[in-house]
């Protein structure tokens, strides 16, 4: 056995060279590495902690979860709280489930993201392009209301929706996501048709294209991306909706997160966990798909949608 | 000679399709956002109680509201929630931002964990925890039942420590975002300056602290702004949670407002109330916006 | 024999190679460099320099090979010990601190005697005439000044290299000119080894000692300035040095009796004053002539080795001289001459060179 050879990078060359040579070793285990692996971990199953249990919770039967202990897997899986849960909970005297909570929101969600995102994004497009008087004003009271608390417009909103008769309809709802939405999604239209060539939008109005023609044809085309992170920012805000919801929708309309809430915090009768953690699941799915999917451009949605808050 | 030119277009004409486009934004900001805000203020002035009148009575309404143990429970708790999520996040943010900063591995797989709860709503986040958080069946049952009978753990049901229940779930919510924000900030720090600390011996810590954290200024007040405004609204969560429960020990302004507009008719309470809550923000954004201002304006 | 005129050196690389992940960056380079020598690493972007002067600072892990500095053996040695100092592009000032603590501020962490660090923080401001300028931030700072106090936080480390990387890049025209003589004078005062980092040509022929030519991670040719211009080892060299560029002619070396002959298109240089790298042993092929605009001449007689006629496309004045485009053996060809003899658009002339001034390349592109 060659002992030099174990070695080589200590060894000296044959034409004089010595020392050390290339990479300087390191440990695998290093303390830096340690630290900083061994923290993420930890914290990386802390946050991974709660989906577990509201899986495994939602997967066992109710004799189980009285008996053991909540970080256990299902020693037999059960989907019968999810079916529950889905189609025969109870919510005060209904008990159709959450399905219905889940068509309305459906039914407030795509409404809402695509009005709120045709008004803001031909308005960021006008803020950017074809400023007039008053225009950048009337932006800085739209952003500074974003920071305005929502209970202090909660109740005039209540009435101009009963002024133009949408007040506890789906309608109305949409309307009021869409206000609500306007400025983190005007801002986000502007900075993205403010940061595009200048000389494209001049290009084209010597071109001989009017402000609706500059729009469809060059900007909404040059600028999906910013539509996807617009649409993602506006589908998880609307769906985890919980405020609005309450205060402009009747009990037939209530959107998911309202219906999730009546059902789990119910005061009548035996608690189901399993169904409660099944209904919750449920409810999570739709923003957490979008989240995993999304990737990349919903870490980009944040940096803008944070300001929502 | 003014014949011979043809006439300037009307003002209010030129421009129009923009004019037109931005008429949601014009009323949103001007009707609802300007409009409902002093039709609130104003109203917290008069003695509504199921329908709001203009019969002013003063500040009949703050004296009572800061008369009420609800309320001062309220703003108690939004003061130590708030303090302590401030402080929890913006430093937990920040560690985890670094410690993910140190070009390691599987950074994507890391950070898809620690923001995937900023996906959900506070509502699934409220009874996630609240169930985890139960007393017998919960983390409090699971210990016990290891053999370590005496453990004591379920604030959701002693009104002492409730508020801290609800700010465990916040800040596993919330985080992730914080994280983000801070990412992005160190991210954006110039790659030549870490050089110039390795090559001066500057050791890490003393980097982070001397160093980089002063140029994140701007992050951290943007970061503070967006976890204030968040603070002062918090409501969902607090419902799923606990309901306000036990009793009224982990009330919130955000929940007063809405059960006196909407439940016990008091609208001239929960004007006034609501009016208390816009305060606080004001208190927090306009040293803000001066101070960004003012940068700006000495730039 | 070779380690130790290594050793000698203030700064050896050797056999040093650098991969990140399959692309080599760096392939198995070596450089010596002599004490108090000024060596710049030029070539375009992505040739590798600044990645080499990162590996001699130790901000980069190497894949292979050792680095020697004044004889140390520092392959393994964070940068703070290698005995190194450094100025970046971005300046990389901390721009919270004011400028005595950006200078005083290593020397603070590394526990140094407060008296010591004034005396060199004023040496430095000194002769760095920053004096006035000692308790501003950088941002109240212009980009000269910023740049010098970057060079200053460099000196007070009071090494034995500094590492210069693009320092002065972000500058605009006349500024750079000025700082270029400002550093120059800064290498004659101090007498320390300098390494610098440019992709300017005029940085690098005017600061340098010796100039490393890279490219493709790959040291080219390691010479003085002027023989690096005036006897390029390969094509690559020979255009990316001199502004105009250098005029290539594609053509071939032929024999004609005893004489060797380039012959393209029409033309025929006679090469019996050119000094072939192997003696003139060179076999005919395909070849390419190099001559600079500023070895021609136009109509000023005949008694140049080679003469041919063209007519002239464009004319360009550029101030003091002027560039004249022509066509020769059907193909582009500048001149460089004064201003005052220049001539017009469509004349005829008479181009005339040595071809001793010339460098002759081979179809692979070396020099023969």
């Amino acid at each position: 056995m060659n002992i030099a050879s174990k070695s080589p990078i200590l060894t000296t060359d044959a034409d004089g060279f010595a020392g050390p040579r290339g990479p300087k070793p390191r440990r695998m285990l290093s303390r830096r590495n340690i630290i900083v692996y061994g923290t993420l971990l930890v914290v990386a199953v802390y946050y991974l902690l709660p989906l577990y249990v509201m899986i495994v919770t939602s997967l066992k039967g109710m004799p189980e979860i009285r008996l053991g202990n909540i970080f256990s897997p299902p020693l037999e899986i059960t989907f019968e709280p999810w079916i529950k849960a889905w189609s025969s909970a109870c919510t005060g005297l209904n008990c159709d489930g959450l399905s219905r909570g889940f068509w309305n929101s459906v039914r407030i969600t795509v409404p809402s993201v695509i009005l709120s995102i045709a008004i803001a994004s031909v308005n960021g497009y006008a803020l950017a392009n074809w400023r007039f008087k008053g225009s950048e004003l009337f932006f800085t009271i739209l952003i500074v209301g974003a920071f305005i608390p929502y209970q202090v417009m909660l109740y005039p909103i209540v009435i101009i929706l009963r002024e133009i008769g949408l007040y506890g309809s789906l309608a109305g709802l949409v309307i009021v996501h869409s206000i609500f939405g306007m400025p983190i999604l005007t801002l986000l239209f502007r900075n993205y048709f403010t940061s595009m060539p200048e000389e494209l939008f001049k290009a084209a109005r010597v071109d001989g294209a009017g402000f609706w023609g500059i729009y469809l044809r060059i900007m909404l085309p040059m600028s999906l991306p910013i539509f996807v992170v617009a649409v993602i920012i506006q589908i998880t805000g609307i769906w985890n909706d919980f405020l609005f919801g309450v205060v402009y929708t009747r009990p037939e309309t209530y959107p998911m997160t309202v219906q999730l809430n009546n059902i789990v915090n119910s005061v009548q009768g035996v608690k189901e966990y399993n169904v409660n953690m099944a209904a919750t699941l449920i409810t999570g799915l739709v923003p957490l798909i979008v989240y995993f999917v999304s990737g990349k451009l919903f870490v980009r949605g944040i940096a803008a949608g944070a300001v929502k808050g | 000679m003014s014949e011979s030119q043809t006439r300037p277009p009307n003002r209010l004409l030129r421009n129009l399709n923009a004019k037109i486009a931005s008429i949601p934004m014009i009323l949103t900001a001007v009707v609802v956002f300007a409009g409902g805000t002093v039709w609130t203020v104003l109203h917290s002035f008069t003695n509504s109680k199921l329908l709001p009148r203009l019969n002013f009575v003063g500040i009949d309404q703050y004296t009572r509201l800061w008369a009420t143990p609800r309320w001062l429970v309220s703003i108690e708790n939004l003061l130590i929630y708030g303090v302590l999520s401030l402080v929890f996040s913006l430093v937990i943010g920040f560690v985890l931002a670094a410690l993910l900063d140190q070009k390691i591995r599987f950074e994507n797989t890391f950070r898809t964990i620690l923001l995937y709860p900023y996906a959900l709503s506070f509502i699934v986040t409220g009874l996630v925890w609240q169930w985890l958080l139960n007393p017998e069946l919960g983390i409090q049952g699971v210990v016990r039942n290891l053999g370590w009978t005496s453990f004591s753990f379920d604030p959701l049901y002693d009104s002492s420590i409730v508020i801290y229940g609800i700010l465990i779930a916040a800040l596993w919510q919330g985080t992730g975002l914080v994280m983000c924000l801070m990412l992005a900030g160190l991210r954006g720090i110039d790659e030549d300056i870490w050089k110039a600390a390795r090559v001066d011996g500057i050791p890490m810590w003393k980097t982070y602290l001397f160093i980089v954290i002063p140029m994140m200024r701007p992050v951290f007040v943007t970061t503070l702004v967006i976890i204030a405004s968040g603070i002062v609204r918090v409501y969902d969560l607090v419902v799923a949670q606990t309901s306000g429960g036990p009793g009224i020990a982990s009330e919130v302004p955000a929940k007063y407002v809405y059960d006196y507009m909407f439940f016990a008719q008091n609208l001239g309470q929960g004007f006034a109330a609501s009016t208390m809550m816009l305060l606080s923000v004001v208190i927090v954004i306009v040293p803000w916006a001066y101070l960004e201002f003012g940068r700006r304006r000495r730039a | 024999m070779r380690a130790e005129r290594a050793i000698n050196a203030s700064v050896s690389v050797r056999d040093l190679s650098l991969n990140f992940g399959a692309v080599q960056v760096l392939k198995a380079l070596n450089l010596n460099i002599a004490e108090g020598e000024f060596v710049v690493l030029l070539g375009p972007s992505g040739c590798g320099k600044s990645t080499l002067l990162n590996c001699i600072a130790g901000l980069l892990d190497i894949t292979d090979g050792r680095i020697f500095i004044k004889g140390r053996n520092v392959t393994w040695e964070e940068p703070k010990d290698r005995g190194i100092g450094m100025v970046f592009q971005s300046y990389a000032l901390y721009p919270q601190m004011s400028v005595e603590k950006n200078l005083s501020f290593g020397l603070r962490v590394a526990g140094l005697p407060k008296d010591e660090i004034a005396q060199r923080i004023a040496r430095a401001a000194e002769i760095l005439q920053i004096e006035p300028l000692l308790q501003r931030k950088p941002a109240a700072l212009s980009g000269g000044q910023r740049q010098r106090v970057a060079i200053g936080r460099a000196l007070v480390r009071d090494v034995d290299v500094f590492l210069f990387d693009e320092p002065l890049s972000n500058l605009d025209a006349k500024l750079r000119s000025e700082l270029r003589v400002e550093i120059k004078l800064l290498h004659r005062r101090l007498q320390n080894t300098m390494i610098y980092v440019t992709h300017d040509q005029i940085e690098a022929m005017t600061l340098a000692d010796r100039i490393a030519v890279m490219r493709g991670g790959v040291i080219q040719q390691f010479d003085a300035p002027q023989a690096i211009y005036n006897r390029p080892v390969n094509r690559f060299v020979a255009g990316f040095l001199g502004s105009p560029a250098m005029n290539f002619l594609e053509g071939k070396i032929e024999k004609s009796g005893p004489e060797l002959r380039f012959a393209a298109d029409g033309l025929s240089v006679p090469l019996s004053t050119y000094a072939f790298a192997d003696g003139a042993q060179t076999a005919p092929g395909a070849a390419a002539l190099g001559i600079r605009p500023e070895h021609v001449s136009l109509n000023s007689g005949d008694g140049w080795p080679f003469s041919a006629t063209a007519s002239v496309d464009v004319v360009e004045p550029m101030g003091s001289d002027t560039l004249v485009w022509l066509k020769l053996a059907g193909q582009k060809f500048s001149v460089r001459m004064s201003s005052e003899r220049a001539p017009q658009a469509g004349d005829q002339v008479t181009v005339g060179f040595d071809p001793m001034r010339a460098s002759l390349f081979d179809a692979a592109g070396d020099r023969l």
